[in-house]
């Protein structure tokens, strides 16, 4: 167990920091929260940056024009480009982490040639089309029917949650083509061009207001059988491979935003006042704030031995379970930390007076969210007591 | 960087759980509860001479330490295990790391000390004012408790707050005696976490209710998740703070045994009172060992500091950088 960098990975670190200072002083500000042409812009534009000076699929294999990095040098770009303040990975999150890495696992060389290099330099956003609003923590029981019509696949169906469709060119998607088998070996995954005829996008207003979720309804929409990757029937395991290119370091950027998140409430904190005086004179909310950051820091270095061991193993196994089941939580209770010492200013999302308010009254909402994104709570839990703990399975059908 | 046990640190902690799976069953520990001996001097001997006192010594370190305190912990070996490690760092009670000494703690808190195993310990150390202090133990007048929480932590109160010492550690070598205490203090309460987790995990295989294993209910296995969950975040702490008292991290080495001190103290009390209650009646029975979990993890929730106490430590720190 060493937590020190080589030096290797502090001349990377070095050299991406002084990259990092040379680039982002031409970086345009950035645009509003729901000006999805701006936004798609401006991160089309980083990813370009990225891939003009090598960054881009930091984490891909080189063969496919990525970087080919190590866990750990993937650790240490996000880190550097979360404390630079550095454009995130926004639209492109798809397309980079989830729909190329398939794509290079189980994609034929003509697919992977017309679709890889578009996804590095930023030309191409993707979305996802996995969830429906019958499928979700039994996610293989979905019902979007593909029936075969020739060169085609005629495609039926709605789907839920899927970021950014209304900008997005293409469209990572399960859907079914088979009815009578049993529910996982029916499904095959498909690239879906969102300009094809049959796609109807509706924005999803979730409780935070407005959000990049959209509910996408297919009316015998034409996917031709050239854009099917894997075999047909065999896409639940192709979606199954985007998980194995996990090295744990899904939730960096995030953690470190949790981080400063903890130390702006406290000096929040030490500027409003209560009848009894500042609200940072309250041992309680000391105590629950710097368990909070505790645990914050006990989960930053549970990062550092998941990416130790997808480094020493290639996987991270459950330990990706555990971690995201802790975090969320986390977030959860930080979330409501911070309304109860807002108190009546939680009733804002405008800053109020002269203080920051407004953030965190919208982190608490967003983080309403986290326990449910990505498998939720209950599904974490019984994966942590069914895979690490050896307890009878819940019942599958 | 390489935050995983490496051949011989996994080679340690076989070695170590070996050595405990022999020599401290967990029946025998109990049977000793409520005798004048909790501690078995020979036991005790068979630690010193397996190295546990004396890993920093023989060229180990503290990841070293906190890797063979986890596995004291999950045997509920009884005894002042950190402070005798610690002791044994220092020439004036060198030879506890041979076992010759059982060092205990004294540590006043408001108006009184509650000393454990006051029949057996041989000296104490106390940590003030950035000094460590060796306390004669038959200096003190003790009152023995007649009925103890934990019997295997039995103790006895003074309030004898100014007792004669000798100063026995000042300045950068007191610092690292308390950090380092306090962290294996916290890797022993990873250790009773993982037990907790393991003994309830095990009957909830084997117990039936309703004709099916209790672990098969959701309501049941979600426990044992929580309860996996922070004992693995817990233990994540606690390396990483060894990490850092070690040099072998870049992170503030008080900080991060804080840390390890708030999450092992509190994945100890859940572990301990979720293992009683997913064994349901049984549970709350003497017999069963879940009930000697949570005890263990009350006693060390209070030794050199609460998870309270810490948190709020670890709040302070977010107003300094």
């Amino acid at each position: 167990m060493d937590l020190r960098y080589t030096d290797e990975e502090q001349d990377f670190r070095h050299e991406l920091r002084s990259w990092l200072q040379s680039v982002l002083g031409d970086v345009p500000p950035e645009p509003e929260r729901h000006d999805w042409a701006g936004r798609r812009g401006w991160d089309s534009a980083w990813q370009r940056t990225l891939f003009d000076a090598g960054y881009a699929g930091i984490n891909w294999p080189a063969e496919f024009g990525g970087r080919g990095a190590t866990p750990t040098e993937h650790l240490i770009f996000l880190e550097e480009t979360e404390r630079a303040k550095a454009p995130y990975v926004g639209m492109n999150f798809v397309g980079l982490l989830h729909a190329g890495p398939t794509l290079i696992v189980e994609a034929t060389d003509e697919q992977k040639d017309h679709h890889l290099p578009g996804i590095l330099k930023g030309d191409h956003v993707w979305c996802q089309g996995f969830s429906e609003p019958g499928a979700g923590s039994d996610l293989a029981s979905l019902s979007c029917r593909a029936i075969r019509d020739g060169d085609d696949y005629i495609v039926s169906g709605q789907k839920i949650w899927t970021s950014f469709a209304h900008v997005a060119d293409y469209c990572e998607m399960l859907v079914r083509t088979d009815t009578n088998v049993p529910k996982h070996k029916g499904i095959s995954w498909v690239i879906m061009d969102m300009l094809t005829p049959g796609i109807d996008i509706r924005p999803l207003r979730t409780m935070e207001g407005s959000t990049e979720f959209c509910e996408m309804f297919l009316d015998e929409v034409r996917i031709p059988v050239s854009s099917r990757v894997g075999d047909e029937n065999d896409g639940w395991r192709v979606a199954m491979t985007t998980l194995s290119f996990e090295r744990g370091t899904a939730f960096v950027s995030e953690m470190l935003q949790t981080m400063e998140l903890c130390r702006d409430l406290a000096t929040l904190a030490t500027k409003i006042t209560r009848s009894s005086g500042v609200a940072w004179e309250d041992a309680g909310l000391r105590r629950d704030l710097g368990r909070v950051t505790a645990e914050l820091d006990a989960l930053w270095a549970l990062t550092r031995r998941n990416i130790s061991e997808a480094t020493r193993t290639g996987l991270v196994g459950a330990g990706g379970s555990v971690f995201k089941l802790a975090y969320t939580d986390l977030r959860q209770r930080l979330g409501e930390i911070a309304l109860h010492l807002l108190d009546r200013a939680s009733l804002s999302l405008d800053d109020i007076g002269e203080l920051p308010t407004g953030e965190h009254v919208q982190g608490r909402i967003h983080g309403l969210s986290m326990t449910i994104a990505a498998g939720t709570t209950q599904v974490q839990k019984n994966i942590i007591s069914e895979r690490l703990l050896g307890l009878p399975k819940e019942p599958r059908v | 960087m390489d935050f995983w046990l490496t051949d011989d640190q996994a080679d340690l902690q076989a070695g170590i759980r070996s050595f405990l799976d022999g020599r401290y069953d967990l029946e025998v520990t109990a049977a000793r509860e409520e005798t004048d001996a909790v501690i078995d001097p020979a036991g005790w001997s068979d630690l010193a001479e397996m190295g546990v006192f004396s890993l920093v010594r023989d060229g180990l370190d503290l990841r070293a330490a906190a890797i063979a305190f986890e596995e004291l912990g999950r045997s509920l070996v009884p005894g002042p295990l950190a402070a005798t490690f610690v002791a044994a760092s220092c020439d004036a009670l060198a030879s506890a790391a041979d076992g010759a000494r059982i060092v205990g703690l004294f540590e006043p808190q408001g108006e009184l000390a509650m000393v454990e195993h006051p029949m057996q310990v041989t000296d104490l150390v106390w940590f003030a004012d950035g000094e460590v202090r060796h306390v004669d133990p038959a200096t003190l007048s003790l009152t023995p408790v007649t009925r103890d929480l934990d019997p295997l932590s039995p103790v006895a109160s003074t309030t004898d707050l100014a007792p004669a010492f000798d100063v026995i550690a000042t300045g950068d070598d007191a610092r690292r005696m308390h950090s380092d205490a306090t962290l294996l203090t916290a890797a022993v309460a990873v250790g009773v976490s993982a037990a907790a987790t393991d003994l309830a995990t095990a009957y909830a295989k084997e117990r039936e209710q309703f004709g099916r294993p209790i672990g098969s209910f959701q309501a049941v296995k979600h426990l044992l998740a929580e309860m996996f969950t922070k004992t693995d975040v817990a233990r994540a702490a606690v390396h990483a703070a060894a990490c850092a008292l070690d040099g072998a991290s870049n992170e503030d080495p008080t900080h991060t045994v804080s840390v390890a001190k708030v999450m092992a103290g509190d994945a100890a009390l859940f572990c301990g009172k979720t293992g009683i209650q997913v064994h349901g009646g049984m549970g709350f029975t003497w017999e069963v060992h879940a009930q000697r979990y949570w005890k263990r993890a009350v006693v060390l929730d209070a030794t050199l500091g609460s998870s309270d106490h810490h948190a709020e430590l670890v709040a302070a720190s977010l107003l300094s950088s």
